[in-house]
């Protein structure tokens, strides 16, 4: 255990140096690329919002089962056969037909290359379920059906968050996928989270439609109240005129006559048709401009609008004119999103935690240090120097795959410095047994590293085994701890197997007749 | 050579009463689970007029009808943690926000705000306990293959204990439960195994060196032996750890303490309870000669 040859010895002193120029790459600037690697401070240390949003499918099910139920209306009647009774159950149709056909609409949807019910020869499994009951039937989506909903779901609304806060111009926002419901946004360094937490909030469904005095409309109609509660509910109708998908672009305005802030739009070539019509033949009409349910305001007609552009006026104050103009540049969720978790840290509270965590360091540092020279003396010293490059060696590995560090994480480090001196203790209080009956200190050295081997793997496994199953249960922070536990007891084991005992060899070499050297 | 093993006795009664209490506690006065694990939310002010206190901000949040709302200084008189239950408004902090300046001025720095919604703290708390299962199981499962099953179940009624008394001192004292608690007591169990290997491979050694020391002498021998390095250890790690807890800021508070409390009732369990383990299973010479030949 005791011999190094030249090669290892310059080996393990390149890798030792290398390392502490990684890690001190984070204070100084470098031009190469391979050192101007810096540790990413995580939220709580650099200040900035965790936002996590669960998507609300069930109105975007309700909307499929409804359009679904006029695609299976007419898919049957094209083929002679009338769907009666058809209901809509929530997440759920039901419809019955003629006994002699009832084999063929089973039949239909059960079909492996159905069109009305494709998945099949993809997933081995339909999009949609048929039940029959006392000559209903009942159609819902499969779990199949449900899981490909969820993710495309999942998928727009993912793009239209990240459009939303690419928007505000956050610096690197980290957007990601979580199950097939949930989406996980990191923005560090935020100044107000409430504007992004009401942006992300909104769904942002957009329509233009006309205010309707009877509720015979044929297309329906329903009582909306205004956002800003200023006048009583309104009864709209449910023909939507115009909607989000049809703007190419919406910008906050002062208006020069009114003096008061609105919205101004562009409309696409469909659009522009369409509003054009509207205008048109509904002159001295009331066109509500209705958002996410409640509504804008409603302005009369005055005139035919064929320029395809326009503006919505609502009382808006700067601030929501421009959160508005947002929220239609970059679309519609597909859902509602809910913001089920939230943590944000301010960066005056992000710098204290730096600030109180680097103190903790330097106290817990010297602390033991301290104890270790006092306890040991010369090979106190040497544990020393292991322990610094071994926090080198720890901040590097940190730098190099530009690891995230906590809060926590720091105390990770604080307390590897504190369980490093663990296997040097081990090995030296082995050493001193051994030369109790060992009057040679180069054997008693070595049967010393020899036989306190097992007991520091032993040890080292545990911690080992603690930190892997706390990263991968652990979320944010917690990882961040269990990263540096975890490769704290990686470099511990290299600076205590190589640097250590490549100091202790020399020494001892150099006094080898030496009584009582340890 | 310090007589470990003529408390044996003493303190196996005592470890005994402490995990019953300690059950006791944890049924009957239960934890007290923080937002992460409960759902609410959490808010850390800064205020900038040393005239508000902690009276006058619950009289303040009170009126707001959040209902159940702790409010405490936190680490000085100008800092404030704010806590309130689960609440389904969407604008809340908006709301308090306007609220606190509308009563004390612009004097209000929000700090910190987290706000976990009951969907995701069951989901955390049921994370948190299958992390520590499962750390118990891979230590069950690890000291299962090092050593012979006397060992094991020294060494593991070791962790149940370390685990148990420092939850049941917690819930004493009302110390709040979050994420880096689970985080100290994952780290606890990987520290109090590790002492407690280091003690148990010295034991194993010893038994394979002499024949004729029977094992209620022999563990006090090996107890001895590697006492140095115990104490040296555990000096060292509550070092770092009493510098956590006095330097390294509020939040980590929670986190150091209980990791103090860990290492200490981890160094006290791998002398009195591993050990004493091996001496009431009668374990000898045979028991690890008999598995040498079977390996």
């Amino acid at each position: 255990m005791l011999y190094f040859s030249k090669f290892r010895i310059i080996l393990v002193i390149s890798i030792s140096l290398f390392f502490i120029l990684i890690a001190s790459s984070n204070l100084f600037k470098f031009e190469n690329d391979l050192l101007n690697k810096k540790i990413n401070l995580g939220l709580d240390l650099q200040g900035g919002s965790y936002l996590l949003l669960e998507i609300d499918n069930n109105p975007v099910i309700e909307q499929k089962i409804q359009n679904l139920s006029i695609t299976i209306r007419n898919y049957f009647k094209d083929r002679n056969i009338r769907i009666k009774n058809l209901k809509i159950l929530e997440q759920k149709l039901s419809f019955s037909v003629n006994e002699n056909y009832k084999q063929i609409v089973l039949d239909t949807f059960n079909d492996e290359e159905s069109e009305l019910n494709p998945y099949y020869p993809r997933f081995k499994s339909h999009q949609l379920d048929i039940t029959e009951e006392d000559n209903i039937f009942f159609v819902n989506y499969s779990t199949q059906g449900i899981v490909k909903l969820k993710t495309s779901s999942q998928d727009q609304a993912l793009e239209i968050v990240r459009r939303r806060i690419d928007e505000i111009g956050t610096n690197e926002p980290n957007i990601l996928k979580r199950g097939n419901d949930r989406i996980l946004v990191e923005l560090p360094g935020l100044d107000d989270p409430m504007r992004i937490k009401s942006l992300l909030g909104k769904t942002a469904n957009l329509t233009f439609r006309f205010v309707t005095n009877n509720d015979q409309d044929s297309f329906g109609a329903e009582k909306l109240s205004y956002e800003d509660e200023s006048e009583e509910a309104a009864l709209v109708s449910k023909r939507i005129i115009l909607s989000g998908d049809n703007l190419l672009d919406a910008q906050p305005r002062m208006d020069s006559e009114t003096n008061e802030t609105v919205v101004t739009f562009t409309l696409d070539r469909v659009g522009a048709k369409r509003f054009g019509k509207a205008t048109s033949t509904g002159i001295g009409k009331q066109l509500a401009i209705v958002l996410d349910g409640k509504i804008i305001s409603a302005p009369v007609i005055r005139d035919t609008i064929a320029s395809g552009s326009g503006q919505i006026s609502g009382g808006f104050t700067f601030q929501s004119a421009t959160d508005l103009a947002l929220l239609l540049r970059s679309g519609a969720l597909p859902a509602p999103l809910n913001i089920i978790e939230e943590r944000t840290v301010g960066p005056d509270l992000g710098q204290d935690s730096i600030n109180a965590g680097m103190i903790a360091l330097a106290i817990g540092f010297l602390l033991v240090i301290v104890f270790i020279f006092v306890k040991y003396k010369i090979f106190g010293l040497i544990t020393n120097i292991t322990l610094i490059v071994n926090l080198f060696l720890l901040i590097g590995i940190l730098t190099i795959f530009e690891a995230t560090l906590t809060l926590p994480g720091i105390a990770g480090i604080i307390l590897t410095v504190g369980m490093a001196v663990d296997a040097n203790v081990l090995i030296f209080e082995r050493i001193k047994e051994e030369l109790k009956d060992e009057k040679n200190n180069l054997i008693a050295f070595d049967s010393g590293y020899t036989k306190s081997r097992t007991a520091i793997f032993d040890a080292n496994i545990t911690t080992l085994l603690a930190a892997i199953i706390l990263f991968f249960m652990g979320s944010g922070p917690i990882k961040g701890f269990s990263l540096t536990l975890g490769i704290g007891i990686f470099t511990t084991l290299f600076s205590v197997y190589f640097i250590a005992r490549l100091l202790t060899v020399l020494y001892v070499y150099r006094n080898k007749e030496k009584e009582g050297l340890i | 050579m310090i007589a470990f093993n003529k408390y044996y006795n003493q303190f196996n009664i005592l470890s005994i009463s402490l995990v019953v209490i300690s059950l006791f506690l944890l049924i009957f006065k239960g934890l007290n689970f923080g937002i992460d694990f409960k759902g609410g939310t959490l808010i850390e002010l800064r205020s900038t007029d040393n005239k508000i206190n902690v009276s006058s901000l619950r009289d303040n949040l009170n009126s707001m009808n959040l209902g159940d709302v702790s409010v405490k200084n936190f680490g000085n008189e100008t800092d404030f943690l704010i806590k309130f239950e689960i609440n389904n408004n969407k604008n809340i902090i908006e709301q308090i926000k306007a609220n606190l300046d509308k009563s004390f001025g612009n004097t209000f720095d929000f700090r910190r705000v987290e706000n976990v919604g009951p969907k995701v703290s069951a989901e955390l708390l049921k994370s948190g306990v299958i992390a520590i299962a499962v750390a118990l199981t891979l230590m069950l499962i690890y000291i299962w293959i090092r050593f012979e099953w006397q060992f094991s179940l020294g060494a593991i009624l070791a962790l149940f204990h370390d685990v148990l008394v420092t939850l049941g001192l917690f819930s004493l004292l009302g110390l709040e439960i979050n994420l880096s608690i689970i985080a100290a007591v994952l780290t606890i169990v990987g520290y109090s195994m590790n002492d407690t290997v280091v003690i148990f491979d010295r034991v194993r050694e010893n038994l394979r060196k002499y024949s004729d020391i029977k094992i209620y002498d022999l563990t006090n021998i090996s107890i001895n032996e590697t006492l140095s390095r115990t104490l040296i250890t555990s000096i060292t790690t509550l070092l770092a750890l009493l510098s956590i807890f006095f330097f390294g800021g509020e939040i980590l508070k929670g986190f150091s303490l209980a990791m103090i409390f860990g290492v200490i009732f981890g160094t006290y369990s791998s002398i009195y309870i591993a050990n004493t383990v091996l001496v009431r299973l009668r374990v000898s010479q045979k028991t690890v000669l008999r598995d040498d030949k079977s390996n």
